[in-house]
């Protein structure tokens, strides 16, 4: 192990008014290979009524957290350290009960695929009471009644009759609308809402990310909203954690972390993106190598292998000491800040043109 | 944004003095449905290709897009003969091959080849990379000059690979590094026209832009004609000089890139390039309009009467439902740039002084707070 600095100390980064907070997370699967670290050493918060958008490639570790969070991974195989408070209640250590009662009542998630996150053997109907009957204790037929209002609510037409369809007759962009009036029945203060828009066409992913940015100003949820897509994060986040192999990187606020981005990482990401506006004659700027194996990580700070700029850091400090992530608006890299601006403006921002 | 301004990589900005490759016209492709006991009969059709106009020049870069469903891979793989069209006319380098035999095909297979879009379940788990790529000119029986092996390693290394990863499986290899395979699989017989399904949009963004810029390089350097087939529409704006804008198996709108993505006219392009979430790097990026459609791509089983497109909206009435608008130049665009619209849009893509909305669920929650959203996106 190499110098391992406590990510944070400090209670609270962002301010006082912290819904979640999870600090110093470590997530680790034992595997036959070896132990995988998959999320490694991560804090935030995330305030009542904002959205906090969590980005980085696939196996960055941003889904796990979310899993750890609503207590979905498996026992036996998963070694979770770190602390995880949702509104005062410790996560980590409660037990299989009392996380029965925050799933779906006071958190609640919406996943990424959604015929195979819904039964295909109960009704959506069904499917959208049962929640809402566990919870507040409602009858059968209340629950109906309710599944049907928040089917009317998310834009399915005929409620009436669609809530005894079974997700197979539903199309892709339906079955997604159904997985948030489940998510939302019970009316949760926090929604964690895991890439819901990569497997549907962009007409339908610009109808679904509208109307969950309006659900939430009518439920005042928290979101967490993860995804690959820097675009639909600079649409719907208020805040940004961009991860990489685990850890997060940087932290702001969207329009700091976008428009100044300030670690060599997100330099990359937003480099190798076309954009629609871009320039074409301009070749993409890709970010070399490939994401590290989990399995075993580089030393110091993952990126470095396929960073550009450790040549800047003096000595050997890039492989061989793990940046912090400060506090607030902060990124987890080497260079000093001077450096990250004149890189920035320099280097980095003609490409993004 | 003027063209031709910039780098002598446009050849020919709009197109229109190439030499044409492919010419594809009426392609149609219906895919039987079966049913009924015990004797099972056809019942229906997939429409999934349903008169399909297109030409490649040579050495052209032609971007296909489209939501899923709307036939721009069934396209690619009628064009590459891979399915049996059911009807239309094909024709590469003016000779037609839309029925041709096995036999007649043989000399054009190896011109037209193909990039699929899944790395993963496009390559032979039991074969080395070196057989992999070899087996197109073993089929072919090409024998290049020095030797197959000799090829293979320096197609490896053209598209970036280790020449000594020759014996290695495609398990050893990351997702980008496999579709460099693909590539290199592709470019083993010299091919005039490649056509690329969706090449890069099972990777992670950081990778998505190697293979782009390499599929870049291949296209210029070699000068092959590419029909890019994707649903990202940045990354054909970025790579294609031509754009297709297909929706339920038709095109509805094509023309060079400029026009497409700057002037478009067709009501569901507005409604496409809309819809792509971008990346606020600046303030401009806030000036888009704001077009939201209701529900999902109806079924290619039975698609609408008239224009397709008329049930998601805004502008259709009675003429739309009884007659299809044809695929034509309207009077303002450019040459090559063709619309099916009977009421096309202005040629500009600024916010709109009132957002459409389609979208019922949406429609009632903005209209109960209003000054949010519409503020919002209308104020700056």
């Amino acid at each position: 192990m190499t110098t391992l600095t406590k990510t944070e100390d400090a209670p609270n980064p962002t301010g006082s008014d912290a819904f979640l907070s999870v600090r110093d997370l470590r997530v680790q699967f034992s595997t036959e290979d070896g132990i995988v670290k998959a999320v490694d050493g991560l804090s935030f918060d995330v305030e009542r009524g904002k959205t906090l958008g969590i980005v980085g490639e696939s196996g960055s570790g941003k889904s796990v957290t979310n899993l750890t969070i609503l207590g979905l991974h498996s026992t036996q195989t998963t070694s979770i350290d770190g602390e995880i408070v949702l509104d005062g209640k410790e996560l980590i250590t409660a037990g299989e009960k009392e996380m029965e009662k925050i799933r779906g009542n006071k958190a609640a998630m919406i996943f990424q695929d959604p015929l195979t996150a819904l039964s295909p053997y109960y009704t959506v109907g069904r499917q959208i009471a049962e929640p809402y009957m566990k919870h507040t204790g409602a009858s059968k037929k209340e629950a109906r009644q309710r599944a049907i209002e928040m089917l009317a609510k998310v834009g399915i037409p005929q409620p009436q009759t669609r809530v005894d369809d079974y997700p197979h007759q539903f199309s892709g962009g339906m079955r997604q609308r159904a997985m948030i009036a489940m998510a939302l029945v019970c009316d949760p203060d926090l929604l964690i809402a895991d890439e819901p828009t990569t497997a549907l066409d962009v007409t339908v992913q610009a109808q679904i990310l509208d109307l969950l940015k309006d659900l939430q100003q009518e439920f005042g949820s928290a979101i967490i909203f993860i995804t690959h897509d820097l675009g639909v994060i600079s649409d719907m986040a208020d805040d940004l954690l961009v991860m990489y192999s685990g850890r997060a990187v940087e932290r702001g606020t969207v329009r700091e972390v976008l428009r100044n981005p300030q670690h060599p990482y997100t330099w990359g990401l937003l480099s190798s993106m076309p954009r629609l506006g871009g320039d074409t004659a301009q070749a993409l700027t890709p970010i070399p190598g490939s994401p590290p194996s989990l399995l075993n990580p580089p030393s110091g700070c993952p990126f470095h292998p396929r960073c550009t700029f450790t040549g800047e850091v003096t000595g050997n400090r890039c492989a061989e000491e793990r940046p912090t992530l400060g506090v607030g608006r902060a990124s987890a890299c080497h260079l000093t800040a001077e450096q990250k601006q004149t890189i920035f403006i320099d280097k980095i921002q003609p490409r993004l043109r | 944004m003027s063209d031709n301004l910039t780098l002598p990589e446009q050849q020919g900005a709009t197109g229109t003095s190439v030499e044409t490759l492919l010419e594809v016209e009426g392609l149609t492709k219906h895919f039987p449905i079966y049913g009924g006991f015990p004797i099972k009969r056809k019942v229906g059709a997939v429409q999934a290709v349903d008169g399909v106009d297109l030409t490649v020049g040579v050495g052209e870069s032609v971007g296909l897009v489209g939501e899923s469903g709307c036939g721009k891979s069934t396209t690619g793989r009628l064009i590459t003969r891979l399915l049996e069209p059911t009807g239309g006319k094909i024709s590469y380098a003016g000779q037609d091959i839309t029925h041709a035999s096995r036999r007649q095909l043989a000399p054009v297979r190896s011109e037209i080849q193909m990039i699929f879009q899944d790395p993963y379940s496009s390559l032979n788990p039991r074969q080395t990379v070196g057989t992999i790529i070899k087996s197109p000119m073993e089929v072919n029986g090409i024998n290049p000059e020095g030797g197959r092996e000799k090829k293979v390693r320096e197609l490896l290394e053209l598209v970036g690979l280790n020449p000594e990863h020759y014996n290695r499986f495609p398990h050893e290899f990351s997702g980008g590094q496999r579709q460099r395979i693909g590539v290199a699989r592709a470019l083993a017989l010299n091919p005039k026209l490649i056509v690329a399904d969706e090449p890069v949009s099972a990777l992670d963004v950081s990778i998505q832009a190697q293979v782009v810029n390499l599929l870049q390089k291949v296209q210029e350097e070699m000068g092959i004609a590419f029909l890019f087939i994707a649903h990202d529409l940045a990354v054909v704006r970025h790579f294609s000089q031509r754009v297709a804008v297909m929706y339920l198996g038709k095109v509805v709108e094509v023309g060079d890139r400029d026009s497409i993505y700057n002037r478009p006219r067709h009501p569901y392009t507005h409604a496409l390039l809309s819809a792509v979430p971008e990346v606020a790097v600046d303030d401009e990026a806030d000036d888009k309009e704001r077009i939201r459609l209701a529900g999902d791509v109806p079924s290619p089983i039975h698609p609408p009467s008239g224009c397709r497109f008329r049930t998601r909206c805004w502008k259709a009435q009675d003429k739309c439902a009884s007659e299809e608008p044809p695929l034509i130049q309207l009077s303002g665009n450019r040459e090559g740039h063709l619309t099916a619209c009977h009421f096309p849009e202005d040629p500009t893509t600024e916010p709109r002084a009132e957002d459409v909305v389609m979208d019922p669920a949406l429609k009632a929650l903005e209209d109960g707070e209003t000054e949010e959203p519409a503020a919002k996106t209308a104020g700056d």
